[in-house]
C-alpha cells in the first residue's frame, strides 16, 4: 500500500510490510484515460482508488514521479510504471551521453568490432556544452544537413532541419533575446544531429517505427519485445529540397495531424507486420532477418548502457517506446526513447494494438502471481533479454557460441497471443492444482 | 482425326502470324544472325545448329513461354463460320445485354460531360504540361476540387442489371422444384459443382501442402516449406512459364512472388516496354481526358482511405492514367464481350471516320477500379514493370469481372456458382439470409467484383491471386466467397 506525502508514516502495526491478500481486489490508480483506462477496468479482480486511496497498482505520469516517488512507501508487491531516473535513457543528451560512454567501455574490453556494434545514433552534441565540438565536426563536413531537438519535448515540437552555421546562430540570438525579456523562461537544452539524409522510402514517404520494449527490472536486465508495433508515415513525399516543410520530415502523428494533408482516417499507419512483409517481398527474407537482428541490438546495447546508471527498484517497470529509422541500406538507426508512449489510439487497428500491449504488459507485470518466472513467451511479448540473451526455443541449436545464436524476437511476425494467452494460463494453472 | 489436326495447324499458324509481329521474332532473329559467327554453327547443318544454339541460350524457353502466353488467352476452339461477335460472347441475349448497358454507361459519361460543360478531352497549355511534369510522382498531393463528379457507376448497379438477366428462350415454369435456384441470377449458364472442381483444382486438396496453410508457426518447415522453396527457386532459374503456372498453385512464396508473376504472364521489361510506358506518360501531360478526373476520384475514394494501400497513392495515379491511353488495350475486346465506346468529334455524330475510342483503351473506370491495381504495388515498383504486370491482369483476367458474358470466368458464371455452392452445400445458411432479406449474393457480389482487394488482408489477397494465375481461372473467386 502506498500512503501519500503529506500524510506521516508511523507503520500502522498491521499494514506495515504486509503482502497483498491472494484473492483481494488489486487496486489502481491512472491519470490517463483512455485505452489504458479501458484496460485496467476491464481487468477482473482490479478495482480503482481514485484521489488520496492507497493503490497497489500505478500507472503515473513522469510528473508525478519526479515529485512524489522519493516520499512514498510502497509495500513489496506495490508497482508503478516508471523507474525513477528513466530520463537517463529518454532525454535525448543523457541517452547520447550514456551510450557514449557505453561505447568507450566496449571498445576498451571487447575491441573495435564489438564497439561499433554502438554505432546506431547519428552523431549529436548536446548544445550549448558541446557547441565547439559541434561546429568542428559541422565544418568536417560541409552541405550535409542537422537536426535540432530539444531535449525535453515530445511530439515534435521545437525540432528544425538546418545546413548552415547561420541558421542556429539566428535561433541562439532569438533564445537568448527572449531570455533577457523574460525571465521565468528556462534555459533549454538541445541536441544537434547529423540528419539521416537517406531514409527508406514507401510510396516516395519517410517513416519511423514504433517498437515497445517493456523491461522490468534493470539489475538483472529483464527485457521483453513486443511483437507488434507500427511505421508511421509522413503524408507528404520526402525531398531534400524543403527542409523547412516539418510535414515532410517530422513523422510525428501529432506533427501530422496538423498537416493539410491529413486525412484522420487514414491513420497514416502500417501494422509493423504488414511492413514486415514488404520488406520481404522486395528484399527477400535474408535482408529482412539481419535488419530486424540489428534492431534487437539496438535494444539491448541501448538498456546496457544504462544498466548500471539508473535505480533499479523491484518496484517498478516501464514501457517504452523506442523510435527507430530505416535508412536505404536497410540500416537501423534509434532517434529516441520515449518512457511514455502515446497510448491514445487514431484508429480502430490502433486501439486493439494498444489495448493487447497493455493487457499483455499487465499479464508480464504478474500481479496475480500467476507466472513461474520462466516464460519466454507471455500473449505478445517475448522474452528478449534475461541477465543474458534469450534463445529461441524452436530451430538449431546453438552449437558453434554466439555466431549461429538465434535470439528469442519476433518483431512483426504473427501475434497468436489469444492462444497463446490461453495454453499458458490453463498449464499454469495445472501445474498449481499439482503443487497443492 | 483429321478435323483436330487441321484445327491444331489453324492455331499454330494464328499464334505464329500473332508473334511475327512481337519483340521477340526480331530478337530471335538477331540472335540467329550474331550465332553465325559462333564456331559450332556448320552450313550443312545450319538449321539443327541454330535450333541447338537456342535451346542452350534461353532463348527456346523464351519462345515456349510467349506461346504458352498466347494460349491462355487463346479462344477455345469454335466453328469455323462463326462470326467475331461469337468469339466475344456467343448467345445473343447476353451480347445484348452488354451492348444495353454499355449505352447506359456512356449516356452517363456524357450526361456528366454536359453537366459541367467539361470536354471529354482537351489538350493541356504549356505551363500546366510543365507543372503536371514535376508533380508526376506525387500527383497524390494535388486536391483537385472532385466533388461534382461521380463515379460513372458502382458494383451494385452492375448488380442489378445481372440480377435481371433472362434469356428469352428459356422457360421456368412457374412451380417451384427441388431444382429451382434461388438465387438472384436467373439465367441458365452450366457451374461446375463440387465433384467437378475438386478436380479441376486438385492441387487445392487436403493432401497437398498449401502455402499459407502448411506454413504457419505450428508446422515445422521441412514439412512442406523448405521443399516448396526449393522447387520455386529451380521454377525460376529455368524460366519456364508453364512451370512456374503449375507450381503457383500451391501458392508463392512471398520472396518469389513478385518474379514468379512476371513469368507466368511473360512480362520481361525490355527498354522497348519502358519507351512504351513513357510514351504513354507523355501523352497523359499533353492531354487531359474527363476520365482523368474519375480515375482521380476514385483512387481518393478507395485506395487512399484504405489502411494497406493509401501509402502506394501515387503509383496508382502514374498506373491508371497511362492505362487509360493505352490503345494497345483495345486488342482484348476480340475476346471480350464488351466493345469500347466511341465518341465522335464535334459536330460530326454519326460519321463513322469522325468516331474514336473514348477513353483511348475503351474502359471506362468504375468505382473501385483502382484497388486492382493497389495490391500490384506490394510486389513492384518500377513504374513500368508495375503498369505492364497490370495491363497484362486486366486483359487476362479483370475484364471479365465487369463485363457481361457467358464464359465460365466471366462474372454471371462466379455469381451462379457461388450461390448454387451456397444453397446446395449450405442451404441453411442460404434460406436464413434470405429470410432476413439479406440474398448471399448481394453481400459477396463487390467482394468478387473486386476479386477480394481491400476485403482481404493483403498476404492472404497475394495468395488468392496465385491461384487466379495457376488455374487461369477466376472461378476460384466465387469458392473463397462461399466460404
Amino acid at each position: 500500500m502506498s500512503r501519500p506525502k503529506n500524510q506521516n508514516y508511523k507503520g500502522h502495526g498491521l499494514s506495515k510490510g504486509k503482502e497483498r491478500e491472494q484473492g483481494a481486489p488489486i487496486r489502481f490508480k491512472t491519470a490517463l484515460m483512455n485505452t489504458l483506462m479501458d484496460v485496467l477496468r476491464h481487468r477482473p479482480g482490479w478495482v480503482e482508488v481514485k484521489d488520496e486511496g492507497e493503490w497497489d497498482f500505478y500507472w503515473c505520469d513522469v510528473s508525478w514521479l519526479r515529485e512524489n516517488f522519493d516520499h512514498t512507501y510502497m509495500d513489496e508487491h506495490v508497482r508503478i510504471s516508471h523507474f525513477r531516473n528513466h530520463y537517463e535513457l529518454t532525454r535525448k543528451n543523457y541517452m547520447v551521453k550514456n551510450l557514449k560512454r557505453f561505447r568507450k567501455q566496449l571498445e576498451r574490453e571487447a575491441g573495435k568490432l564489438e564497439a561499433a556494434k554502438c554505432d546506431f545514433f547519428p552523431k549529436t552534441f548536446e548544445l550549448p556544452s558541446e557547441y565547439h565540438l559541434f561546429v568542428e565536426e559541422f565544418r568536417k563536413n560541409p552541405g550535409i544537413t542537422w537536426i535540432m531537438k530539444p531535449v525535453a519535448r515530445s511530439q515534435g515540437k521545437g525540432i528544425f532541419l538546418f545546413r548552415r552555421l547561420k541558421d542556429i546562430m539566428d535561433w541562439r540570438k532569438d533564445t537568448r533575446n527572449s531570455d533577457d525579456q523574460k525571465d521565468d523562461i528556462p534555459v533549454e537544452n538541445y541536441v544537434a544531429q547529423r540528419y539521416i539524409e537517406n531514409p527508406y522510402l514507401i510510396g516516395g514517404r519517410k517513416f519511423d517505427l514504433r517498437v515497445y520494449v517493456l523491461v522490468m527490472s534493470y539489475i538483472p536486465l529483464r527485457a521483453w519485445l513486443y511483437r507488434d508495433g507500427f511505421a508511421r508515415f509522413s503524408n507528404t513525399r520526402f525531398t531534400l529540397n524543403s527542409i523547412d516543410d516539418q510535414y515532410v520530415h517530422l513523422t510525428n502523428v501529432a506533427v501530422q495531424k496538423t498537416s493539410p494533408d491529413y486525412h484522420p482516417k487514414k491513420g497514416s499507419k502500417w501494422m509493423l507486420q504488414r511492413f514486415r512483409q514488404y520488406l520481404a517481398s522486395k528484399h527477400g527474407p535474408q535482408a529482412v532477418e539481419t535488419l530486424f537482428r540489428d534492431m534487437d541490438n539496438i535494444f539491448i546495447k541501448s538498456l546496457q548502457s544504462v544498466q548500471k546508471v539508473i535505480i533499479s527498484d523491484k518496484h517498478c517497470f516501464e514501457l517504452y517506446g523506442y523510435d527507430i529509422l530505416i535508412d536505404q541500406d536497410l540500416k537501423p538507426w534509434l532517434l529516441e526513447v520515449n518512457a511514455s508512449p502515446s497510448l491514445t489510439a487514431s484508429s480502430q487497428e490502433d486501439y486493439e494494438l494498444k489495448t493487447c500491449l497493455l493487457e499483455d504488459t499487465l499479464h508480464v507485470v504478474d500481479m496475480e502471481a500467476r507466472l513461474t518466472g520462466r516464460e519466454k513467451r507471455v500473449g505478445g511479448f517475448d522474452l528478449m533479454w534475461n541477465d543474458g540473451p534469450v534463445s529461441r526455443d524452436e530451430g538449431p541449436p546453438d552449437l558453434s557460441g554466439m555466431g549461429n545464436f538465434v535470439t528469442n524476437t519476433h518483431l512483426g511476425c504473427v501475434n497468436d497471443r489469444k492462444k497463446q494467452l490461453r495454453q499458458l494460463f490453463c498449464s499454469l494453472q495445472v501445474q498449481k492444482k499439482a503443487s497443492n | 482425326m483429321l478435323q483436330e489436326e487441321s484445327d491444331l495447324s489453324l492455331i499454330i499458324a494464328q499464334i505464329v502470324q500473332k508473334l511475327k509481329g512481337s519483340n521477340l521474332y526480331s530478337q530471335l532473329e538477331r540472335q540467329a544472325w550474331a550465332s553465325l559467327q559462333r564456331p559450332e554453327i556448320k552450313l550443312e547443318s545450319l538449321k539443327e545448329d541454330i535450333k541447338e544454339f537456342f535451346k542452350i541460350s534461353g532463348w527456346e524457353k523464351k519462345l515456349q513461354n510467349a506461346v504458352y502466353s498466347e494460349l491462355s488467352v487463346f479462344p477455345l476452339p469454335s466453328h469455323p463460320a462463326a462470326p467475331p461477335e461469337h468469339l466475344k460472347e456467343p448467345l445473343v441475349y447476353m451480347r445484348k445485354a452488354q451492348g444495353s448497358w454499355e449505352k447506359r454507361i456512356l449516356k452517363s459519361l456524357n450526361s456528366m460531360c454536359t453537366e459541367l460543360s467539361i470536354p471529354l478531352a482537351r489538350k493541356r497549355p504549356v505551363g500546366e504540361q510543365k507543372e503536371l511534369l514535376n508533380k508526376w510522382n506525387e500527383m497524390g498531393t494535388d486536391e483537385p476540387d472532385l466533388s461534382l463528379f461521380r463515379p460513372v457507376y458502382a458494383p451494385k448497379d452492375f448488380l442489378e442489371v445481372l440480377i435481371n438477366l433472362r434469356n428469352p428462350n428459356y422457360e421456368n415454369g412457374d412451380s417451384l422444384s427441388f431444382r429451382t435456384h434461388l438465387g438472384l441470377i436467373q439465367v441458365p449458364l452450366k457451374v461446375k459443382d463440387i465433384p467437378e472442381l475438386k478436380e479441376c483444382f486438385v492441387e487445392l486438396g487436403l493432401n497437398t501442402g498449401q502455402l499459407g496453410i502448411d506454413d504457419s508457426t505450428q508446422v515445422p518447415p521441412e514439412l512442406f516449406e523448405n521443399e516448396h522453396v526449393r522447387i520455386g527457386q529451380k521454377v525460376l532459374a529455368e524460366q519456364d512459364s508453364a512451370a512456374a503456372q503449375q507450381y503457383i498453385r500451391q501458392g508463392s512464396p512471398t520472396a518469389l512472388r513478385a518474379e514468379l508473376w512476371a513469368l507466368i504472364l511473360n512480362i520481361s521489361s525490355e527498354p522497348e516496354d519502358v519507351l512504351y510506358y513513357e510514351q504513354l506518360k507523355t501523352n497523359v501531360i499533353q492531354h487531359d481526358l474527363l476520365v482523368d478526373s474519375l480515375i482521380y476520384k476514385d483512387v481518393k475514394l478507395t485506395a487512399s482511405n484504405d489502411d494497406y494501400y493509401f501509402v502506394f497513392e501515387d503509383y496508382l495515379y502514374q498506373v491508371l492514367l497511362c492505362f487509360s491511353r493505352d490503345t494497345s488495350v483495345l486488342s482484348h475486346f476480340a475476346y471480350n464481350s464488351a466493345s469500347p465506346p466511341k465518341s465522335y468529334i464535334r459536330g460530326k455524330l454519326g460519321l463513322e471516320e469522325y468516331a474514336v475510342f473514348y477513353p483511348p483503351n475503351g474502359v471506362i473506370p468504375f468505382h473501385g477500379f483502382s484497388m486492382y491495381v493497389a495490391p500490384l504495388c506490394f510486389l513492384y515498383h518500377e513504374p513500368s514493370k508495375l503498369y505492364q504486370i497490370f495491363r497484362e491482369m486486366y486483359v487476362r483476367f479483370f475484364f471479365r469481372l465487369h463485363s457481361i458474358s457467358s464464359h465460365p470466368s466471366g462474372i454471371v458464371s462466379l455469381c451462379l456458382l457461388f450461390e448454387t455452392l451456397l444453397q446446395t452445400y449450405l442451404p441453411q445458411l442460404f434460406y436464413h439470409l434470405r429470410e432476413i432479406g439479406a440474398q448471399p449474393l448481394r453481400i459477396s457480389f463487390k467482394w468478387m467484383v473486386r476479386a477480394f482487394s481491400g476485403y482481404l488482408a493483403t498476404d492472404q489477397l497475394l495468395l488468392l491471386w496465385d491461384r487466379i494465375l495457376g488455374y487461369n481461372s477466376l472461378e476460384i473467386l466465387a469458392g473463397d466467397a462461399q466460404k
